[in-house]
């Protein structure tokens, strides 16, 4: 009898597209990208490390709240997006702040989420998401909801929703990729594997030698992205929505990446459960590095022009900064009115109450 | 106007919104084809759709996820759990999601799912069936939760809920389902949330109870009234919001309240409503409000279910209590 878990690497072999010397290894795969949209993609990834550098600081200064650092995952996380069109829906995990960002989400509104005010997470009309989920996993159900909500609307979009490799052991990933592929409804499920959930290793989260694997019990399709090469996160999952809107169902995308600082600001210390050895290792693979290397061989990227990029994005950042703290403090009252479309009662006497102390 | 059992009822009432909004979604385990294990959306699928009324993957979670995902497209759904006591298998989907969708997004989206579900004691289930899990989701801001006494208000009662903008936990106990009939209209007609229903006038002390409680309480009214006393019974119909004015205005009538739930006593509903109602009408008390409620165990085994279950006895020797005291 053959045995199914022996050889399942084979299965699911790692695609990738831009090698990490900055050299196309698979050239029938590269997607179609103008030279516009390849300087595009540098853009947007070189301008989310200065924010994730800038958020860094920022909140060591104490002028940002909640933060859960992104740089090693652009790549994941940017070229995902990138494959969208504007009417799909995003259901981010807690560190997805930067798909939100290009999806329209503005920069400021990402500042008052991570200070904890409810105006962050008012998007603007158009910017189709929900604001970044804290419980692991919750979000892969929502996601099969939505995409099985368009289904029945008859609209050509996708949900694409975000975890985590620790997110694999939910009970809640297992329904969200399960209720998607029984309903063949148009969903993208990517984990960002970046090795750790906090501080256990993958090796510890589950015996599943892949995490795409997880797709073939739930008989939608999977696959294992090089997740530092943003020409192969973007090529699988532009596949993976055309696939979903031609009605051909789901797909389960796992990009293998790394975060290089701790899990969020609030007091994780990576020293603890990682080395430099492999820290230093997955620099080497680092995104930004290898597209910048094939950019300029291209002729298209100089470091003129990255410089550019970086003084945009601290200019921008700047002025998003004096805009989050123009805001007016949130109110007690307001969190009140938020509960209901119209106030019970007894809520109706604690609006009252707060009305008289937010008067004071 | 028809004679129905409360089934019924719940069932016209789903085909009433089915027809009313192309929004509203009916979907649950056994929903479509099988029509419910209790038959709840008998006929429903044939008459509506597969699109519209579908069978779920046997996963609760799942089940109130979707719901919130299905709302972010406009839906209006109306998913139901196979028994409330599986209710903790989406806990988080439901308080932790569900519940805060509007106050999370500052008030830019809303979840307007009704979850349906059979609870209550009294039918020989298995665990965690027929278990009084009220309290779970009274405690989560966000939802209202609604818990009828028969066909008449369970209809009404659900028609509303499902025309609520905001999430409803909407508990059927299985023990009134095809207990009696009731006129019930065939067209369409809603009773408000959050308002309690003053189903028995008295003047010498008033029973609060809620869903099959409700009929204990009356009962216990007729036997009362043998001994010359006059009780008051009001219905909650909704136990979040909590209508207390309605309450209040009762309890200064008759001076003495007793609080009756299905429920063990632990920190439950009628926690909640003795202290809002000693906070409003203290003064207006002769006696301390007392509590006829399930002793604190786990739900009882069927073996014991009988004696476990709070009766109209209970409420009879607590309300002489109230009345001598």
């Amino acid at each position: 009898m053959k045995r199914t878990v022996e050889n399942i690497e084979e299965q699911f072999e790692t695609f990738q597209i831009l090698n990490e010397e900055g050299k196309i290894v698979n050239e029938e795969a590269m997607p179609e990208l103008s030279d516009e949209e390849l300087k595009e993609l540098m853009y947007r990834m070189v301008y989310t490390r200065i924010l994730d550098q800038r958020s860094i600081a920022l909140n060591r200064q104490g002028r940002l709240g909640f933060y859960a650092p992104t740089a090693g995952q652009e790549a994941s996380q940017l070229g995902t997006q990138f494959a969208l069109e504007k009417e799909d829906f995003i259901l981010p995990g807690y560190r997805d702040v930067p798909q939100l960002i290009w999806h329209g989400l503005p920069l400021y509104q990402a500042f008052l989420f991570s200070r904890g005010h409810f105006h962050g997470n008012q998007f603007p009309e158009g910017v189709n998401a929900l604001s970044p989920q804290i419980i692991i996993g919750a979000q892969y159900t929502q996601a099969a909801g939505v995409a099985l909500g368009m289904k029945k609307r008859g609209k050509k979009a996708v949900a694409i929703t975000y975890t985590g490799d620790g997110g694999t052991s939910q009970g809640d990933f297992y329904e969200g990729i399960n209720f998607a592929g029984a309903y063949g409804a148009p969903a993208i499920f990517v984990v960002q594997n970046n090795r750790f959930a906090i501080s256990v290793p993958v090796e510890k989260q589950t015996a599943a030698k892949t995490l795409a694997q997880k797709a073939v019990a739930a008989g939608i399709e999977g696959i294992q992205v090089d997740g530092m090469d943003i020409l192969a996160v973007y090529a699988a999952t532009k596949q993976a929505r055309e696939r979903a809107v031609n009605g051909e169902g789901p797909t389960l995308i796992e990009t293998l990446t790394y975060r290089y600082g701790p899990h969020t600001m609030a007091g994780d210390d990576p020293t603890r459960y990682r080395t430099e050895d492999m820290d230093s290792e997955w620099e080497k693979k680092d995104p930004i590095v290898r597209f910048r290397k094939f950019l300029e061989e291209k002729g298209l990227w100089s470091e003129e022009e990255e410089n550019e990029v970086i003084e945009k994005a601290k200019e921008e950042i700047k002025a998003a900064i004096k805009k989050t703290d123009e805001q007016p403090k949130q109110k007690v009252t307001e969190l009140i009115n938020n509960m209901y479309e119209t106030l019970p009662a007894h809520l109706q006497e604690q609006l009252e109450e707060y009305q008289a102390k937010e008067s004071k | 106007m028809a004679q129905m059992t409360m089934i019924q009822a719940i069932t016209d009432a789903l085909r009433v919104e089915l027809k009313n909004d192309e929004n509203v979604l009916v979907f649950g385990e056994d929903v479509g084809q099988n029509g419910g294990v209790f038959r709840a959306t008998e006929g429903l699928q044939k008459e509506f759709g597969e699109d519209r009324v579908f069978d779920t993957p046997l996963a609760e979670s799942g089940i109130a996820g979707i719901s919130v995902g299905l709302a972010t497209q406009g839906f209006r759904p109306v998913p139901e759990i196979q028994f409330f006591g599986f209710v903790y298998e989406a806990m988080d989907a439901i308080n932790g999601q569900m519940a805060r969708l509007r106050y999370r997004s500052g008030n830019t989206m809303n979840a307007p799912v009704t979850i349906r579900s059979p609870f209550g004691g009294g039918v020989h289930t298995p665990e965690l069936h027929a278990d009084s899990l009220e309290g779970l989701v009274a405690q989560q801001p966000g939802l209202k939760v609604v818990i009828p006494s028969g066909p008449y208000d369970a209809k009404g009662l659900l028609i509303q809920s499902i025309r609520d903008n905001d999430p409803v936990v909407f508990l059927e106990h299985m023990k009134l389902y095809r207990s009696f009939r009731e006129e019930v209209p065939e067209d369409d007609y809603t009773i408000e949330l959050g308002k309690a229903n003053v189903v028995r006038e008295g003047n010498d002390v008033t029973l609060v109870a809620y869903g099959a409680m409700v009929h204990s309480a009356l009962k216990a009214a007729e036997e009362l009234e043998k001994d010359g006393i006059d009780a008051e019974v009001i219905d909650l119909r909704t136990v979040m919001p909590v209508d207390f004015d309605t309450i209040v205005k009762s309890v200064e009538k008759t001076n003495r309240m007793v609080m009756v739930q299905e429920a063990q006593r632990q920190a439950g509903m009628a926690a909640y409503i003795i202290s809002n109602v000693q906070e409003r009408a203290i003064l207006h008390l002769e006696a301390p409000i007392l509590t006829v409620a399930a002793p604190d165990t786990v739900y009882a085994f069927t073996q014991a279910e009988e004696v476990w279950l709070p009766n109209y006895q209970d409420i009879i020797e607590k309300v002489n209590k109230v009345i001598n005291f």
